[in-house]
């Protein structure tokens, strides 16, 4: 044990190595995590994360409960971007039914899925510089987040659990009020990520606690079933919605920022560059979006989407579609199918078994953030106690989706 | 799209035949089915085989059918990013069966299986650490199954006497509710209160 039996021979002591508990009440493990780390010294020789902490039985839930009432279950996985797990939701009931969403229901979809993202990457890239010692940036990034929660609440009245993308479409039209508050949000914006980054690019301390901690090279990235950020850190410009392209994101014109090193620096790069071509895309969305005022932006078939509300009081059709959509809810024919969407922090999927009746028979949520932690072991050896905080940061981990 | 998915499993179907037990492409997505014996050979060809290279394993997950024979099928999807295309592999096992692990092709998926094992109770073989993962210390039984009530067994309170967390049988103060919604003019299986003389009649 430590120092108390000496080696006969030599004389040295034998050191066993130290484990302490990492969380669960942490506040750089943001949330709730528990990691067993074994130290040599300062250097961490084993990582064993123990999750399950926020765990809550969502897949479970879901089999007993219609595709709609399932929806607001997809905002409490990942809760700092709501709207692009829904998103993947939405699309796999779409693809199993094959319905089509009307393209401004498609262009509102996009404009908010940015919307998240920058929520996101906001968070992450400042609480990350928190974690490393930085107080200012989560201050100043969570202004910005304030104004979008903001626009979140006026779409659909809720600020983070949304419940806005429906199957078929959006639940609403947004006020053109909206659209230009929006508008006049973005440029201000691409200033407020100036800022950021000159508080933290060159920032000496900011780069000693980044460069060169956990570089994971492309190979590794692969293997370990990295998706977003993780690859594209590492110089592969993966990203889902320029090779798998859905809803109109293939006329969007847009950049896919790519990192040299893939270590926590050049993800946090990628981040800031991320935010600014999401707003380039919430740009053209806006000005699409000016064109086609007025269009529906939820599918017409009553078999899926409620009718609205003024069509209700005269026709008898309408009123018995709204009863059934909201009793029984629709159907959605046997099979199997799997849905992905660039979330924030990578491929978030949804794998969908239907038995043909108004419940789905299974739903296995892919979280991008499962397979990260999951290397966490690898990636966290050999480095020092200090840097775990510092890639955990980098990773982008939230409990909601990772426990589910 | 989808007719290159269709020439990509019958490639895969022809040069795997040992292990390949049919294939199959629906909404657009190649299925391949496997058996417990050909899934590490398969697994393996599908990542070095130039023209799959699925290098990345996305997901491993199960599903519950408790009318079948063999009730369970493990369905593992995998992505090529370099040829841009997807694959789902599935294989059905029974309560008893042990599926050989494929974490020594892909890391990732250790904790993936240590999942499909606290869900389903299904065993992997040749997994380094094959605990449970998401659920509780000390949790017993298979959450995920259809047998296993959306409820639990147990539930949890702080005791103020004891000073600490207990464990107790879960207690309902009203039954669990689940709603049928289904329509009785089609699709429902029971008779319609009212109803009863109907078929005797």
């Amino acid at each position: 044990m430590d120092g108390s039996k000496a080696d006969p021979l030599t004389g040295e002591q034998r050191i066993r190595n130290f484990n302490i508990n990492f969380g669960p009440q942490h506040p750089a493990a943001h949330g709730v995590l528990r990691m067993v780390l074994e130290l040599d010294g300062e250097i961490v020789d084993r990582v064993d994360p123990h999750i399950g902490l926020l765990h809550r039985g969502t897949e479970k839930l879901m089999e007993s409960r219609t595709y709609l009432q399932n929806l607001p279950y997809f905002d409490r996985l990942d809760y700092v971007a709501p709207m692009n797990q829904e998103h993947a939701w939405c699309l796999a009931i779409e693809k199993l039914v094959g319905a089509e969403v009307p393209y401004r229901g498609q262009l509102i979809r996009v404009l908010f899925c940015e919307i998240g993202r920058i929520l996101n990457h906001l968070l992450n890239v400042t609480t990350q510089a928190m974690d490393v010692g930085a107080l200012t940036p989560p201050l100043w990034g969570f202004e910005e987040r304030e104004k979008l929660m903001v626009f979140y609440e006026r779409a659909c009245g809720a600020r983070l659990h949304a419940a806005y993308f429906r199957p078929g479409g959006v639940h609403q039209d947004l006020p053109d009020e909206l659209l230009e508050d929006i508008a006049d949000w973005c440029d201000p914006f691409l200033q407020v990520c100036d800022d950021l980054e000159e508080l933290l690019t060159e920032n000496r301390i900011f780069k000693q606690r980044n460069v060169d901690i956990a570089v994971i090279t492309v190979e590794e990235a692969q293997a370990y079933g990295f998706s977003g950020v993780m690859v594209r850190g590492s110089g592969w410009a993966w990203d889902l919605r320029r090779a798998q392209p859905y809803e109109c994101y293939n006329e969007m014109e847009f950049q896919i920022p790519v990192g040299k090193n893939g270590d926590c620096y050049d993800r946090y790069l990628c981040r800031m560059d991320e935010m600014r071509e999401s707003v380039k895309i919430m740009k053209q969305c806006l000005e699409r979006l000016a064109n086609c005022k007025g269009a529906p932006v939820i599918t017409t078939d009553g078999k899926m989407a409620p009718p609205r509300r003024g069509e209700m009081k005269s026709s008898m059709e309408a009123l018995i579609h709204h009863f059934k959509l909201y009793t029984e809810g629709f159907r959605v024919p046997e099979g199997e199918v799997y849905a992905a969407v660039e979330a924030p922090k990578g491929e978030f999927g949804v794998y969908l078994v239907s038995d043909g009746s108004n419940k789905p028979y299974k739903c296995k949520i892919r979280a991008p953030g499962y397979p990260h932690l999951a290397a966490m072991d690898h990636i966290c050896r050999g480095h020092q106690l200090a840097d775990v905080s510092a890639i955990l940061g980098s990773l982008d981990i939230v409990f909601g989706e990772i426990d589910r | 799209m989808s007719d290159a998915l269709i020439e990509l499993g019958e490639m895969i179907a022809s040069n795997r035949s040992d292990e390949v037990d049919g294939h199959g492409v629906a909404n657009g997505e190649l299925t391949v089915f496997t058996t417990g014996s050909g899934l590490h050979a398969l697994v393996q060809y599908l990542q070095e085989n130039p023209a799959c290279a699925f290098t990345t394993l996305i997901d491993i997950t199960a599903v519950d059918f408790p009318q079948r024979e063999t009730r369970f099928e493990v369905v593992y999807h995998f992505l090529s990013m370099r040829q841009n295309h997807r694959v789902r592999v599935k294989l059905s096992c029974g309560e008893d069966d042990v599926i050989p692990s494929i974490n020594d092709i892909h890391p990732s998926a250790n904790w993936f299986e240590r999942e499909v094992f606290d869900m389903y109770g299904i065993l992997f073989s040749g997994h380094p650490d094959l605990r449970r993962i998401l659920t509780d210390y000390g949790f017993r039984g298979y959450p995920l199954r259809k047998d296993f009530p959306t409820t639990g067994y147990t539930e949890v309170r702080y005791d103020e006497t004891a000073k600490r967390v207990v464990y107790e049988p879960v207690s309902l103060v009203q039954e669990y509710r689940t709603f049928d919604f289904m329509s009785p003019w089609e699709g429902a299986d029971y008779i319609l209160p009212g109803d009863e003389k109907q078929g005797t009649s």
